[in-house]
């Protein structure tokens, strides 16, 4: 099955779900994170809890990422297997950027002095929100409030200080400010081609695979901010009606696996990074991880910096809406 | 006797209402399905009574009446440039070789989907495109992009003239057509003799000639460009987008509510196209009637020396561009390392073609199974059509064709989205029947326009000197009128081939999201995919009717290469 | 006059400036003591008509004869000219009729009407009157020549028909086939 968006997946299962069809869905496993996961656990739409029924569960590094067990403050409650983590990160072109940024704020006075050389994905794409989650993170007041359904005495602040700061960027974005890429990956030719210089990313192996691909200049590098960068993971989830429960089960459980893992991790297949607790693996397991190339692209481990827990989703519906507002029309 | 030659007479040509119940059945279905749910009626998502709260939605959406100029003012623009300059290219170069080479041209750009040439046309005109990279930086001192958008640009230029890249050819496509219908040449030798310009005598002797051909094609056209989904993903704006954009982005919407304004946003659409359509209508009455007065003032018009030069040099411009476009796909999918502003790649590699071989390979095959089965039933339905025409002398009237038409004239959202609720319920939805059937109501108004006037200009006596000679009514057809319309059965073919692996939302709905054909693939990848491998999707989308094509003037000049009389004229 | 495929009809369109590219022709064409080879088509002033009459269906009969006509004058101006033609054809008060509904005889009468409204210098008839009957034939024949005769006008007429030869009264040319 090929569908555009996940969120299509999630459709199909709510109008399958409202025509009455309990059993023979026709998706098996979903690739879910976020609002879409809350949407499917407080409609009941998932199979499980099914985490500790897949023996490669066990390894799954619960304390050191809590991402795996809490999906955007959603506890996670088995219903959902997390297979690989995902982190912000900023691609920079090393030829035309040299020293990396520290910051949300040192990006927009970067953007200043080099108008239209960055940008970030339509704020529609998932990427595109936590762009501004991210610089939500370094402007809000109250970096603790953001764990929690935004109120309205809690949004005020810290949304006057975004757009804020927002305002003072947007000019100065690729094409004004008034365009944007459609997804990500709509933004590495643009740095191929030369038309931006930094570009935000979910992937910490993005360039290191891209330029791999030749889908990057050889020059491309990562970094991440002084304050820390928003993490997550991402999940795999069994709908209600799922056709083949087993199959599905099976599947999320190789993955889960030391060596599907690993491979995940290979910069030269995905870059993603693992989910399991590389110290809790047998000697055998952890040798696969230790024998992965390393890239000068590629930040791991301790360059990163622990991961930021998700915003509240309420925070990015609210944002979405109000950049829509502010901009859209 | 009597009995077993009419029952024989019957199995070689079912029944014509056969075709229009699996041709009405669908877009009638499937424009009540969108209309109901546009007022609130669909039980399965809990809309249980009639309201007008789906178009309440409609109208908050933000954006919606940007959305709405920018869908009328490309669609009118699309339609009305594609008109003024196939119409300006027969009117400028009759008569010159330029006629015969654009002529020659026709038929591969019109096999081209509508997607892969958008893609292509993108390549070449982004900032970062081909003919940047010609000029750069000798020209322009461009050492990186500029900061300009010239695909998806806030006008809809880009879209406008990724739609008349095709629409042109189709419609100067149709003009040869209906010339060869009327005594063109000698009512312009007339007019020339009475002291008429070369081009004042084309406006004003044959273009109302042949205009009554050209209504339905040009309807088409319009209808078209306003309800366009691929093109415009490729080259228009993002946000906001065109009407049916915009409608197409709230149905795969995960908050399954949008389907309401989505369905109110379809019909709005439906809406749309029909009041274009009545001004169109309009226009026609305003300009035969200034028309006349004009003609009648005997204006003669002089050598319209700048006109004969300028509207082939435009139409040669679209073509070439065109031609660019599927050239520059192709060198992106064998592209190494192609920095900007380097006018070729570094060096070529089957790289890109080696690593997508197997993820190509599905849609690959899907598309050319989906193109031959709806091409082949399309064929034999249209065949049918034919032969019960020519035995029992019934011409299909004004209604029937009116009806075939329609699937080209009602905006394809406007039904789909209905009849896809529809499928659901017979379990059809993301089937491959179901993609086929989608793509028969397409096909088969091509295939019969396609074939029914050769079939019908076929010499009557043949048959009947077989027929004298004891052939049964069925072997005629086998025997003697199927090979001596070979020639434009498989043009039919083609021509069926090339719509089949063109169309992307009949794909979209009927396959439920779950059939991936090159066209859907590639639509999906011109997101922002690497250059290279959208390049490979759309080199293969373009290269299957081409093939197609390809073939059909093969088999033919193969098969008959000892038939002087079979040649084609 | 000759058989078909001896060049007739390529003679006229070499003439009126309509010869296929694949034709090569020398010679000159001269109306009016003007030398009109070198000019295009629709400035040589050389009217032709054919044996279908081309009446544009788009237009009434008075509008096809308005076609004809050079522009200039008040439309009331115009309006007489067409008038008094269509009178003196014995087609008074047809203006408004569609020339679509008109007999064979009457359509010929309005091609040529049309074709000397335009003041040619001179006409060519690529063998007009092959498609009416005997007795009508004889009747446009009789009206297109005296037509001709009358305004002076040079004729050149390629015909199967000698009685059509013989009645045009002028130099009669053989090609050979």
């Amino acid at each position: 099955m090929r569908l555009r968006d996940t969120s299509e997946a999630v459709a199909r299962v709510v109008a399958e779900k409202a025509a009455g069809r309990a059993s023979g869905g026709s998706v098996d496993l979903i690739w879910i994170n976020g609002p879409n996961f809350l949407a499917m656990k407080e409609q009941g739409l998932l199979f499980g809890p099914v985490l500790d029924r897949l023996p490669n569960a066990r390894f799954v590094d619960r304390e050191g990422k809590p991402a795996t067990v809490v999906d955007f403050t959603v506890p996670v409650e088995g219903l959902a297997v997390p297979w690989r983590m995902a982190q912000v990160v900023f691609i920079h072109d090393a030829a035309r950027v040299p020293n990396p940024l520290r910051s949300m704020a040192a990006l927009a006075e970067w953007a200043r002095a080099h108008p239209g050389r960055t940008t970030h994905p339509n704020i529609r794409n998932f990427l595109g929100v936590t762009f501004l989650k991210q610089a939500l993170y370094e402007l809000a007041p109250d970096r603790g409030a953001l764990l929690r359904p935004a109120t309205e005495s809690m949004l005020r602040p810290a949304a006057e200080a975004l757009w804020a700061w927002y305002d003072r960027l947007r000019p100065h974005l690729w094409r004004g400010g008034r365009h944007f890429p459609e997804s990500g990956p709509a933004q590495r030719p643009l740095m191929l081609d030369g038309e931006l210089d930094i570009f935000i990313s979910f992937n910490p192996a993005e360039a290191a695979v891209a330029i791999a691909n030749g889908q990057l200049p050889e020059t491309a590098r990562t970094f991440v901010l002084e304050g820390g960068t928003i993490g997550n993971a991402s999940f795999l989830a069994i709908p209600f009606n799922a056709a083949h429960v087993a199959a599905a089960m099976a599947t999320a459980d190789f993955l889960l696996s030391a060596e599907a893992q690993a491979r995940a991790q290979d910069p030269r297949v995905l870059g993603s990074p693992t989910v399991l607790d590389l110290a809790a693996l047998p000697p055998e397991d952890r040798a696969r991880f230790a024998a992965l190339p390393a890239s000068p692209a590629m930040l791991t481990g301790a360059a990163l910096g622990r991961p930021l827990e998700e915003p509240h989703p309420s925070w990015m519906t609210r944002i979405t809406a109000e950049w829509e507002r502010r901009y859209g029309g | 006797m009597g009995t077993a030659i009419r029952g024989l007479s019957r199995c070689c040509a079912p029944r014509r209402r056969w075709t229009l119940a699996l041709f009405l059945g669908p877009v009638l279905a499937g424009l009540l399905g969108t209309l109901l749910p546009a007022f609130g009626w669909l039980p399965a998502l809990g809309g249980a009574a009639l309201s007008l709260d789906p178009w309440r939605g409609l109208l908050e959406a933000p954006g919606l009446a940007r959305a709405v100029a920018l869908t009328v003012l490309t669609g009118l623009a699309a339609t009305l440039i594609s008109f003024l300059l196939a119409m300006g290219f027969c009117a400028a170069a009759q008569g010159m070789r330029a006629f015969r080479w654009a002529q020659a041209m026709l038929a591969p750009v019109l096999a081209t989907p509508h997607a892969a040439l958008a893609i292509g046309f993108a390549f070449l005109i982004a900032p970062s495109g081909w003919v940047a990279r010609w000029i750069s930086p000798w020209a322009t001192g461009w050492e990186r992009p500029p900061d300009v958008a010239t695909v998806r640009d806030e006008a809809g230029l880009a879209l406008v003239l990724g739609l008349v890249l095709k629409e042109a050819p189709y419609l100067l496509l149709m003009a040869v057509a209906a010339l060869g219908q009327v005594p063109a040449a000698q009512a312009l030798r007339v007019a020339r003799g009475l002291g008429y310009g070369p081009v004042m005598a084309w406006l004003k002797v044959v273009l109302p000639m042949i205009y009554p051909q050209l209504r339905l094609p040009l309807r088409a056209v319009l209808a078209f460009s306003l309800s366009v989904v691929d093109v415009a993903v490729v080259l228009g704006l993002g946000q906001p987008p065109t009407l049916a954009v915009l409608v197409l982005r709230w149905l795969s919407d995960r908050d399954l509510a949008l389907w309401f304004p989505a369905a109110a946003g379809s019909v709005l659409l439906l809406v749309l196209v029909l009041a274009a359509l009545a001004l169109l209508s309009a226009l026609e009455g305003v300009a035969a009637w200034l028309g006349r007065r004009w003609v009648e003032k005997g204006a003669r018009g002089g050598d319209a020396v700048l006109l004969r030069g300028a509207a082939p040099a435009l139409f040669g411009l679209a073509l070439l561009a065109s031609a660019l476009a599927m050239a520059g796909l192709l060198l992106w999918s064998f592209a190494g390392p192609w920095r900007f502003p380097e006018t070729l790649p570094a060096a070529l590699t089957s790289a890109t073609w080696q690593r997508q071989v197997q993820a190509i390979t599905d849609p690959a095959r899907t598309t050319l199974a989906v193109a031959v089965l709806a091409t082949l039933i399309a064929l034999a339905l249209v065949l049918a059509c034919l032969e019960a025409e020519s035995r029992h002398g019934l011409r299909p009237g004004r209604r029937v064709m009116a009806i075939l038409w329609l699937p080209l004239l009602v905006p394809q959202l406007a039904f789909l989205f209905g009849w896809q609720v529809l499928l659901v319920r017979l379990g059809l939805d993301g089937t491959l029947v179901a993609v086929v059937w989608a793509h028969l109501l397409f096909v088969l108004p091509y295939v019969f326009l396609s074939l029914a006037d050769p079939w019908r200009a076929m010499d009557p006596r043949q048959a009947r000197a077989a027929a004298v000679l004891g052939a049964g009514p069925c072997r005629v057809f086998l025997a003697v009128k199927l090979p001596l319309m070979l020639r434009p059965v498989l043009v039919a073919a083609a021509v069926g081939i090339a719509v089949s692996a063109g169309l992307y939302l009949p794909t979209l709905f009927a396959g439920a999201g779950r059939v991936a054909t090159l066209t859907t693939e590639a639509v999906t990848l011109a997101g922002g995919a690497d250059r290279r491998i959208l390049g490979a999707y759309a080199t293969l989308q373009a290269a299957l009717p081409l093939l197609a094509y390809a073939l059909a003037a093969a088999i033919p000049a193969l098969l008959h290469r000892n038939r002087r009389g079979m040649r084609a004229a | 006059m000759g058989p078909s495929g001896s060049g007739k009809s390529t003679l006229l369109a070499f003439v009126s400036s309509a010869l296929d590219p694949a034709f090569r022709a020398r010679g000159r064409v001269v109306a009016d003591g003007a030398d009109v080879s070198v000019l295009p088509a629709h400035r040589r002033r050389i009217g032709i008509l054919f044996q279908d009459d081309l009446l544009f269906p788009h237009l009434s009969v008075g509008g096809n004869l308005a076609f004809g006509l050079p522009p200039g004058g008040s439309s009331v101006e115009r309006r007489t000219q067409i008038a008094a033609a269509l009178a003196e054809a014995g087609l008074a008060g047809f203006e408004q009729r569609d020339p679509a509904a008109r007999s064979g005889g009457q359509r010929a009468r309005v091609a040529l009407l049309r074709a000397l409204l335009a003041k040619p210098r001179a006409l060519l008839l690529d063998e007009p009157f092959s498609k009416l009957d005997a007795e009508l034939r004889a009747r446009i024949r009789d009206f297109v020549f005296a037509r001709a005769r009358r305004l002076g006008l040079p004729v050149l007429m390629v015909t199967h028909d000698p009685a059509d030869a013989e009645s045009a009264g002028g130099t009669l040319l053989r090609l050979p086939g």
